[in-house]
Formats: C-alpha cells, sequence, structure tokens
C-alpha cells in the first residue's frame, strides 16, 4: 500500500473550545428540540391548558339558568380559567421525564457523558433549559385561558373578575410556574429512576395516588399533612382562595420548589456515582 | 496514549476486568483482541469513565478522563452499544456533542461528509442500517479531532468498501501520530489492520506484542512433510518433544521441530522428501490457541451453573 493512502481523510480543526455551563445548555436546547416527542408533548399541554377552561366556561354558561344557588356558589372564575393545568401538568410531567430517562432508554446517556464525563452540567442543563421552556411556553395559554374563559362568561357578572383584582395575576401566572416545576421536579424523578415507566409511575403515584389515600388517615391528620404533600403545596400559587388547612401561595410555592430541589440533590449524587 | 493499571472492574458477583495493565502508543494501531464477552467493553467504558473501576485506575494523555477540559478533543470514542438517540437526526446528534465543546456548525458537516452520510443526515437515526448507525458513530468519535481514537468493534455491519474505509482510516489517524485503540473478536481484521496486540481472555491479559511477533510466536513448529517414505522418516524424527500426525498416507504434520531439522534428519536417513512447509498459524489460530483455555473454562463454568440451577 502507498504511503498517500495512510492518510486520512479527516480533516484538523484548529479548535479547542472546553466544556462550559452555557455551551452544555446551548446543547441541552439543542436536544430538546430536535425530538418529536418534545414538540408533541408541549403542544398537548398547550392544547389542554386552553380547551379545558373554554370548554367549562361554555358548560357553566350555557347551564348557568338551570343552576341552583349552591352550584352557582360553588363556580369560581379562576377555578374555570385554570382547570387545564390539572391537566397538562400530565404531559409536562411526561416530558420531564422523558427529557433524562429517553437517553437511558436509547443509550444517548453514554454520548452524553463521553462529551461531559463531570456529568452534573449535562443535570443543571437539562433542569435550566427544559423549565424555561416549559415556563415561556405555558404563559401564553394561562393568559389565553384566563381571557377566552371570561369573554364566554361575559354574560354572567358575578363570575366576572378583573386580572388587575388582587392575587389573579399571580395565581393566572402562577398556572405557569407550577407546570414548570412540576416539569422540573418530573426531571429529577426521571433522573433518579432511569426508567420511563418506572419514572412516570412515580411521578403519578406521588402526584394523584398519595393524595388520595390521605382521606384514610383521620381528619386531624389529614389536615395537618395533606398540605406539606408536594402536589398540594405546589397547587397554591394558583390558586386564589387557601383554606384554613393549605399554605399561603409563596410558603406553598417554596416547600414545592425544596421538595424540586431534593429531587435533583438525590439526582445530582447518583448520577455521579452510578455506573452508566 | 492510554495507560491502565492494575484495571479491575466486578458486576456484583462477576469480575468482568481482572487486573488489567497496559499501555496504548501514539503513532501505531493497537488491537484489542478477545472472544465476546472477556471484557474489551468494560475495559473501553473504564477508560471513558462510564464504570468506575472497582480497583486500579487507568489515565488518557497522563490524565483520568473526567479530568480533562475539553474531553472530546483528547478521545474520541465509539462505543460498541448504541450510543445515540433513535428520534434524533444525525446532524442534530452530531451538533449537540460539538456545542458542548463549542464545535462550529461547519465542522459538523465536514464529518458528515467524511463519513458518507451526507444524503440521510436529516433522518432520524432510528431508521438507520447498522453500517449507517456505525459511521455516525465514527462521526461523533472524530468530531473534535481527538488525539487519541478508541473505537468497540468498529467494522461490525460495514460491508466489504466500508470495512476497507475503515482500515484505511485507522492506519491514516496512526501515521498523523494519533493514538488509534481497537477492539475486535476478528483476528483476520486485526492482522490487516494493527501493529500491536493487546489480547484478552476473560478479563486478563493473554499477550501484549507487536502482531508480527505474535503471529510467529503462534506458529511454533509446524512442518507439514510428504514422502514417500513416511513410516521411515517418523521412525528417524521420533523423540520426546516431537508428535507426528498422520493427515494421509505420505502426508506428515510435524509438532516440535524446524523444517531444517526435518531435512536434516531426512537426509542423513536417506529418505526422499517431496514436500517440506513450514506452516505459519493464521492469526486466527494463533489467537484460539491464546484463549483455548479460557473459552473451555468458561464453557465449563456455565454447564457448572446449569447443573446447579
Amino acid at each position: 500500500m502507498s504511503a498517500h493512502a495512510h492518510v486520512s481523510q479527516l480533516p484538523r480543526t484548529a479548535h479547542t473550545g472546553r466544556v462550559t455551563q452555557a455551551r452544555v445548555a446551548l446543547s441541552e436546547w439543542t436536544k430538546l428540540h430536535s425530538l418529536r416527542s418534545t414538540r408533541w408533548s408541549l403542544l398537548v399541554g398547550f392544547l389542554l391548558t386552553i380547551a379545558l377552561p373554554v370548554l367549562f366556561a361554555a358548560v357553566t354558561s350555557s347551564h348557568w339558568g338551570s343552576m341552583s344557588p349552591h352550584e352557582r356558589a360553588d363556580r369560581h372564575p379562576l377555578d374555570i380559567a385554570l382547570a387545564g393545568v390539572n391537566l397538562s401538568q400530565l404531559a409536562i410531567a411526561v416530558l420531564g421525564v422523558l427529557v433524562i430517562t429517553g437517553e437511558y432508554s436509547t443509550g444517548m446517556i453514554r454520548a452524553s457523558f463521553t462529551a461531559v464525563p463531570r456529568r452534573l452540567p449535562v443535570l443543571w442543563a437539562k433542569t435550566a433549559v427544559f423549565g424555561s421552556v416549559a415556563f415561556l411556553l405555558m404563559v401564553p395559554p394561562v393568559l389565553i385561558a384566563f381571557f377566552a374563559s371570561q369573554a364566554i362568561l361575559s354574560r354572567h357578572h358575578i363570575l366576572q373578575i378583573s386580572f388587575s383584582h388582587p392575587g389573579v395575576a399571580r395565581s393566572v401566572i402562577g398556572g405557569a410556574v407550577y407546570l414548570m416545576l412540576v416539569g422540573i421536579f418530573a426531571l429529577g424523578i426521571g433522573a433518579i429512576v432511569r426508567n420511563t415507566a418506572g419514572g412516570i409511575a412515580a411521578f403519578a403515584g406521588i402526584f394523584f395516588v398519595i393524595p388520595p389515600l390521605m382521606n384514610v388517615l383521620p381528619t386531624s391528620w389529614n389536615n395537618a399533612i395533606s398540605q406539606y404533600l408536594p402536589s398540594e403545596a405546589g397547587r397554591q400559587v394558583f390558586s386564589l382562595t387557601h383554606g384554613d388547612h393549605s399554605l399561603s401561595p409563596w410558603p406553598g410555592t417554596a416547600l414545592f420548589v425544596g421538595y424540586c430541589a431534593l429531587a435533583l440533590a438525590i439526582a445530582a449524587v447518583l448520577l455521579v456515582r452510578r455506573d452508566t | 496514549m492510554i495507560e491502565a493499571h492494575d484495571l479491575t472492574k466486578d458486576y456484583g458477583d462477576k469480575r468482568a476486568v481482572d487486573g488489567l495493565s497496559f499501555s496504548v502508543r501514539p503513532g501505531i494501531v493497537t488491537g484489542f483482541l478477545g472472544p465476546n464477552g472477556s471484557g474489551k467493553s468494560t475495559t473501553m467504558r473504564l477508560i471513558l469513565e462510564l464504570d468506575a473501576p472497582t480497583r486500579g485506575e487507568v489515565t488518557v494523555n497522563g490524565k483520568h478522563y473526567r479530568e480533562h477540559a475539553a474531553p472530546l478533543h483528547e478521545v474520541g470514542a465509539l462505543l460498541e452499544a448504541r450510543s445515540v438517540h433513535t428520534g434524533r437526526s444525525a446532524y442534530n446528534h452530531l451538533l449537540a456533542l460539538a456545542q458542548t465543546h463549542g464545535i462550529p456548525r461547519r465542522r459538523v458537516e465536514e464529518l458528515i461528509d467524511l463519513v458518507g452520510l451526507h444524503d440521510v443526515a436529516r433522518k432520524r437515526a432510528g431508521q438507520f442500517s447498522l453500517g449507517m448507525g456505525q459511521r455516525l458513530g465514527i462521526a461523533s468519535a472524530l468530531l473534535g479531532d481527538p488525539s487519541t481514537v478508541m473505537l468497540d468493534e468498529p467494522v461490525n455491519g460495514l460491508d466489504p468498501e466500508g470495512i476497507r474505509w475503515m482500515r484505511n482510516l485507522l492506519k491514516g489517524l496512526a501515521a498523523e501520530g494519533r493514538t488509534v485503540f481497537v477492539s475486535s473478536h476478528l483476528m483476520s481484521e486485526m492482522a490487516l489492520t494493527a501493529d500491536h496486540l493487546v489480547v484478552i481472555g476473560r478479563g486478563r491479559k493473554i499477550a501484549d506484542t507487536s502482531t508480527k511477533e505474535f503471529l510467529s510466536q503462534a506458529s511454533g513448529n509446524v512442518v507439514r512433510v510428504r514422502s514417500p517414505q513416511a513410516a521411515e522418516l517418523e521412525r528417524l524424527i521420533a523423540g520426546p518433544n516431537v508428535t507426528v500426525t498422520v493427515l494421509q498416507p505420505g502426508l506428515l504434520e510435524v509438532h516440535g521441530l524446524t523444517s531444517a531439522q526435518i531435512g536434516d534428519a531426512a537426509a542423513a536417513g536417506g529418505v526422499a522428501l517431496h514436500e517440506l512447509t513450514p506452516k505459519e498459524a493464521s492469526l486466527e489460530e494463533a489467537f484460539m490457541d491464546l484463549t483455548r483455555e479460557d473459552v473451555e473454562f468458561k464453557a465449563a463454568e456455565l454447564e457448572d451453573e446449569e447443573a446447579a440451577a
């Protein structure tokens, strides 16, 4: 074989960039927007956040005449406007889990950790990028849901509430804050469990199974404990009214942020220690 | 440059890599040889610190892999297990890896052209054939223009043209002064590509030698002799360390003597020879000889396990 054949065709590059947190974040942005599952989950989250309030508002408006005073008193305009958040949180949580477990199920995680062997920058970047995207994409639908449901209910003065009314803007934007935090919490769970089905099951268990189980406890225990559950603490940020046995908006949010931080801290410790 | 010292890895009760010490030098292609399941892939994962060793350590270019500020410029790796998200296009996969080091898009495009994936770069990697997936893996490995290239079974799934391309690429990379470490269970492929061999079986090092030496050692003294007086010759060369196999009437295979010794003995005894051929073992045979014990041991172990179950 001639010497000529022994020269690789690999073009050289003078580039010698080091790994930085900002670069890893850019990489995670590319990973996030280049997958169909991301686009679908976010689209479903976006649409559900709007569709459910619009539907509830339409039904409430058309049945208002035949409702009992008791039923009417039970309808709160902000509950209607933010009803979609309860459903779209599922789409956001599933995506949060997938952001990390999708890498484990496909083997991509090996490529990611070969490029960033210190690993933690990957976790922080995923959290920051996915959290930001979830928040920014969920602000428009909660606003649309609020104003659309108010427009549909415009014939019923008792169901009108101003955006400038104390707590309303906080609750509406709080819907997007809640969805962002749910996504981050789910991402932390996914990083701990490393398996899509397991991650979604763990999230569903914490958010949808444990809370109703609390009703089995004596009322005094239930009242004392339930308010500190992640789901209960978290929802205070998009609730206008607060019962005797629930936290106020900001302490509740702070506690939910704490749960997110705890999930991410456990994930971080495991991420560095475990084999891939 | 890769330096492993007493590298050991246990998975539960199973010891996958056992006290492995070796170094891989720049400027040549070093083959990493062993039967399937002998610990080659595990060793490579340990080098990249995807897995933590139970004992011992390994460094790349003088540092633990994790300590490098720009790992992709130090080591380019292709692992045997697929390391690509099936839902992402080849272009976006490479771009995401490149961005962690601030490597420009132009470089991504260069690599896609180099490995011949231009036409499918926007397709989802999940739809790739084995060969295309392999080419994508090689593009990822070379993205950072690394000084050390480490490839696990790189010719898997490549067509003959792809294999030839890979062979030239590896030699070219080594000729440029890079460290090239390539694993394979195919001896024939290594004979054509590798200058040096690290051979392992059951996680232990069996040989660490140049390919040339490995071949000549392994061929031993096997000589094929054809003679009309075969029985007479057999008597003449008989000795304590000599075994003679009769392949067919008049054709012998002699272990333990050189062709010169047999020729001299025949001349002294007045026996006519029609053929006297020193037989060089193929790398394949040499490898089988070396690892036979390990493979047999493993098979016996498996039977024991089955019996116990």
